[in-house]
């Protein structure tokens, strides 16, 4: 029965250097998730250990309502189950909906391919063959044989310039937990800026993407 | 596709900030006995009556719309405490040191726990004033942020100090979460056209015989690109 709880306890305990719990890295991946422009690694274990966490949560509160256990704690420990579930439903919301929005772009590429989970990249690969088909019916196939690809303005166009591509480039606001000291800020390598401790920045995302993805700075 | 034209409207919603605010710790002090909680969040109790324990806001609200305990007003949230913070506002150009969710807090604990907040009226007005001078420095600060090269924004004081060509240094220090979501969108746009133009400055620069004939073609292309 204590086994949820004593799961999230032995986590604590050996992540009790970095003290965080995994709620609270859910929520720090959830929120890193919805500022970035651009689609993340996929959190696998944690989302594994969550899911496995809210699973034996409902079968406790199942035992709970069947052996007339107190309403009110019941029910407390439903709002926490709902809070966790939602949070792990945005998370993968927000994935999903970058996903569609980039969909071509992750296809062609490797790095952002293998930041998906694998159901994302099923999701992913019937998506875009969905929207491309869509396409091809709606529009493209009446057009001009030059026009008609989905990925290329025209047969002349050196690239694929259909594709909307994240942009890296866009400001977010970030804040990192503890002095970073002096960090380049651009590969025109001309500034170095303090970080200092919870001070909010505002800063491309391009800058900053290494040290979100080792998470030393949280975005906000 | 089913991307919006619009991906840098404020990434969170109010809703969604105070979902973040409601796993803050407040002091609470229950009328049941209930027994230690495990949840996926954390460990929490066991609740004794009269003995103040801590837990998270959610389960403090909880409780209390169930009539089982009363909520001790933070220590931040005192008259005293808010009247300090709102001169010290007014006065200089920082901003004050202020818990990360005060908006979200003070919203809960008034829509909840009116009862167990001293002079609610004044506390409540206090941090309605403290929240109108704060803006009303982003707003300045806002204004003098300036084109020129203007790279990272770290918002100290509303004033903007250029150093050197490409940085200017302003730290968003002490902002709070909701004020950081308002001006999120904003910022983030004005920032990233700054870019854009210097960079785009320092092209036409390097060329700028070639771009006459080029510029016809280059035109309605650069259009569809940038989306």
């Amino acid at each position: 029965m204590d086994s949820g709880a004593g799961e999230s306890s032995a986590a604590d305990d050996y992540e009790s250097l970095m003290s965080t719990t995994d709620a609270e890295l859910l929520k720090s991946a959830w929120r890193n998730e919805k500022a970035a422009p651009e689609i993340l690694n996929y959190a696998a274990d944690l989302v594994q250990r969550s899911r496995q966490q809210i699973q034996l949560m409902e079968e406790m509160v199942e035992d709970y309502i069947n052996d007339g256990v107190d309403p009110l704690t019941v029910s407390l420990y439903q709002i926490d189950l709902d809070r966790t579930m939602f949070l792990l439903r945005s998370y993968l919301r927000t994935r999903l909906q970058k996903i569609e929005k980039y969909v071509f772009h992750i296809q062609k590429t490797a790095e952002e391919w293998n930041r998906l989970s694998k159901q994302e990249q099923k999701f992913a690969s019937r998506f875009a063959g969905d929207i491309k088909h869509h396409l091809d019916q709606s529009v493209l196939s009446r057009l001009p044989d030059q026009y008609q690809s989905h990925l290329r303005q025209s047969a002349a166009s050196e690239e694929d310039d259909m594709v909307p591509e994240p942009q890296l480039d866009s400001y977010v606001v970030c804040r990192s937990k503890k002095y970073l000291g002096t960090y380049q800020l651009n590969d025109g390598g001309e500034e170095l800026i303090n970080i200092e401790a919870d001070d909010l920045y505002a800063l491309p995302y391009k800058s900053i993407k290494p040290l979100v993805e080792s998470g030393q700075v949280d975005l906000v | 596709m089913a991307g919006t034209s619009d991906p840098h409207a404020s990434a969170f919603s109010a809703a969604e900030l105070e979902f973040l605010a409601e796993d803050e710790i407040i002091e609470i002090v229950p009328n049941l006995r209930m027994d230690a909680l495990n949840f996926i969040s954390g460990d929490f109790g066991p609740f004794r009556p009269q003995i103040p324990t801590q837990a998270p806001l959610w389960l403090a609200v909880a409780l209390k719309k169930r009539g089982k305990c009363t909520i001790r007003t933070p220590e931040w949230m005192s008259v005293d405490k808010l009247t300090q913070v709102l001169e010290a506002e007014r006065d200089s150009d920082k901003f004050q040191p202020l818990p990360f969710h005060y908006v979200q807090i003070s919203r809960l604990l008034f829509d909840h726990a009116q009862g167990d907040i001293p002079d609610t009226y004044m506390v409540r007005s206090l941090i309605e004033d403290i929240k109108d001078v704060r803006f009303h420095k982003i707003g300045k600060g806002l204004e003098s942020i300036s084109g020129e090269g203007t790279f990272a924004l770290k918002l100290l004081m509303p004033s903007v100090m250029l150093i050197g060509f490409s940085i200017a240094a302003n730290s968003l220090k002490n902002l709070s979460a909701m004020e950081a979501n308002i001006v999120r969108p904003f910022v983030t746009r004005a920032l990233e056209t700054f870019y854009k133009l210097s960079s785009s400055d320092m092209i036409q620069e390097t060329d700028h015989a070639p771009n006459r004939q080029q510029t016809a073609n280059r035109g309605p292309r650069r259009q569809l690109k940038d989306r």
